[in-house]
């Protein structure tokens, strides 16, 4: 484990770094960064202050994170969907007092610093502070922002050592080392890799939500990405675009959702040379864990027992987690907490042990209860995807007057080379009802039968949120 | 009898065998006055039914009308259907 402690994401960087932050429209050489600015030298006035980060573009983001950690006093990692109606409720609960964006500022808060990749040389002095007060500076909290039931933000507070303890050393030469992910650096999984790539002077390629799958994978092969992160559902796609093969990673990262047997197989028989992990993080609860063996789940003897800093129990069915990359609080709201009585941070997460191993079968608050039977649509996503002609599936609940609900499900099919002379898929109606039932009986031989679908619909995609993961209706 | 009611039955008793040989069900004949609960198929068979006659038939008749009865016997099921559909 690298320790952080006492350390800014900024020391990691060296005049004589030859690695590069790329953008979708511009980049960065991260040795001309630590010989200038990306905020115009400008880091002096947002000293000590609540910094939202408030770019588009990630790039830019990723710039003003490395000037800033350790000179402002928060930083706030604005994702770009933020919506506007909650900036108020945000400025306050996190006292804002600077802005830096990139194409435009809110208008609300008085100081705002613009970003920009074109780098201003020779103004590192006011980052290399060696003034005798230095030290008083406190760390800088990081703070994340995440998706409250209520529609409202939370904002969880961690410290660049909290983000940063679950990193481990990487022995390979660090500018050799290219990092990529699906995710949005703003969010937790995302920043994991962002802070993974920054530690070590390595390279990365940035995604960007407007982008085409197709440019992003050219763009990413083209930098000679080595190791690339998403979630299952970010894979699910990138496995379906035609650009797959113009990335040949080393290393495959799942985050975020459960990595089921059926996509670890599809990476691996789409990437034999990589080796591929799925992890377990939560913003709150921090990164619980790392399974490299290929196989979905996670071993027995990861509960139980400590390790670098992490600790996890099953407790009601639920993953249980204490670690030293937990957040430390919900910024606004005091009388709200993640943390158990006993520091643990309950994931609500649902694991079933079968033989030595555990599984991920659902979130708690995602249970569709059949007539006093409960289903985890996961689960039932879990079969369906391991039908040879489905690319990916969402479960969700449907009403139904006898049983309370009733299991329906949406499927995207692999897409079949022979198409039709009109150039749609291959899949004629009469072919697609008989799927339908085949997919049906796939499911009546693997599951009890409150948990096979009432309905499968053959759909053209599924909808993936800005988080990266199957977008989920919750009742 | 409208030949619109025809199809509503039909559809009905195709959508009975279609969940039965699915469920591996035996099911009893099936006539207007066969009480559901021994036409050989349990609530969760019924329930899909409902869900199955949503898709095709466009209507869900006891969701919509909130807390009337269950039907009990195939027939009153039926007739269900049909008022349901005008």
């Amino acid at each position: 484990m690298r320790s952080t402690s006492g350390r800014r994401l900024w020391d990691s960087l060296g005049a004589e770094n030859t690695s590069f932050l790329w953008g979708a429209k511009a980049a960065v050489a991260l040795g001309e960064l630590a010989r200038g600015s990306a905020l115009g030298g400008r880091i002096g006035e947002l000293r000590h202050r609540s910094v939202l980060v408030a770019t588009r573009e990630q790039l830019t983001a990723a710039l003003a994170l490395l000037e800033l950690d350790g000179v402002a006093s928060r930083l706030i990692l604005c994702p770009p969907d933020f919506p506007a109606e909650h900036l108020s409720y945000l400025v306050d609960a996190a006292a804002v007092d600077a802005v830096v964006f990139d194409q435009s500022a809110p208008a609300q808060i008085p100081l705002a610093v613009r970003c920009s990749p074109k780098i201003k040389p020779g103004v590192c002095d006011h980052r290399h502070d060696q003034r005798p007060d230095r030290g008083a500076l406190r760390q800088t909290e990081w703070v994340l922002l995440t998706s409250g039931t209520t529609g409202r933000p939370k904002l969880v507070a961690h410290t660049l050592e909290s983000l940063t303890g679950a990193i481990e050393e990487v022995s390979k030469p660090a500018g050799k080392l290219v990092w990529s992910t699906f995710y949005d650096i703003r969010r937790y999984g995302g920043l994991q890799i962002f802070l993974r790539a920054s530690l070590t002077g390595a390279s990365m390629v940035f995604s960007s939500a407007t982008e085409p799958m197709a440019d992003f994978l050219s763009r990413a092969g083209a930098h000679g990405v080595t190791h690339i992160s998403g979630t299952p559902s970010h894979w699910r796609r990138e496995l379906m675009s035609p650009a797959a093969h113009k990335i040949a990673p080393e290393y495959i990262r799942l985050s975020g959702e459960i990595a089921d047997q059926d996509i670890l197989n599809r990476l691996h028989s789409c990437y034999p040379q990589a080796r591929i992990a799925h992890a377990f993080a939560s913003t709150e609860a921090g990164v619980g864990f790392a399974v490299n063996d290929g196989l979905a789940g996670f071993p027995a003897h990861f509960v139980e027992r400590s390790s670098a800093g992490v600790e996890m129990r099953v407790v009601d069915g639920s993953l249980r987690i204490r670690s030293t990359g937990a957040a430390s609080r919900y910024l606004g709201r005091e009388d709200a907490s993640f943390l158990g009585a006993d520091g643990f941070v309950d994931t609500g997460d649902m694991v079933e042990l079968r033989g030595d191993r555990y599984y991920f079968v659902g979130r708690r608050d995602g249970v569709i209860n059949v007539g006093g039977l409960k289903v985890h649509p996961e689960e039932v996503e879990a079969v369906i995807n391991r039908h040879p002609r489905v690319r990916m599936s969402l479960v969700q609940a449907r009403k139904n007057p006898l049983t309370g609900a009733l299991v329906v499900a949406d499927v995207v099919l692999e897409q079949l080379p022979d198409r039709a002379p009109d150039g749609a898929p291959g899949n004629a109606p009469e072919r697609s009802e008989e799927l339908r039932r085949e997919l049906l009986q796939f499911c009546a031989n693997a599951l009890p039968r409150h948990k096979v679908p009432a309905a499968i619909n053959i759909v053209p995609n599924l909808a993936v949120a800005a988080t990266g993961k199957l977008a989920r209706r919750h009742a | 009898m409208n030949p619109n009611n025809m199809s509503v039955r039909s559809e009905v008793i195709s959508q009975f065998q279609q969940v039965a040989e699915e469920q591996n069900r035996v099911l009893a004949a099936l006539t207007d006055d066969l009480p559901l609960l021994e036409s050989g198929l349990d609530s969760l068979c019924l329930a899909v039914i409902v869900a199955r006659l949503e898709d095709v038939l466009g209507v869900d008749p006891f969701t919509k009308s909130g807390d009337a009865p269950f039907p009990v016997t195939l027939g009153d099921f039926i007739r269900t259907y049909e008022h349901a559909k005008h």
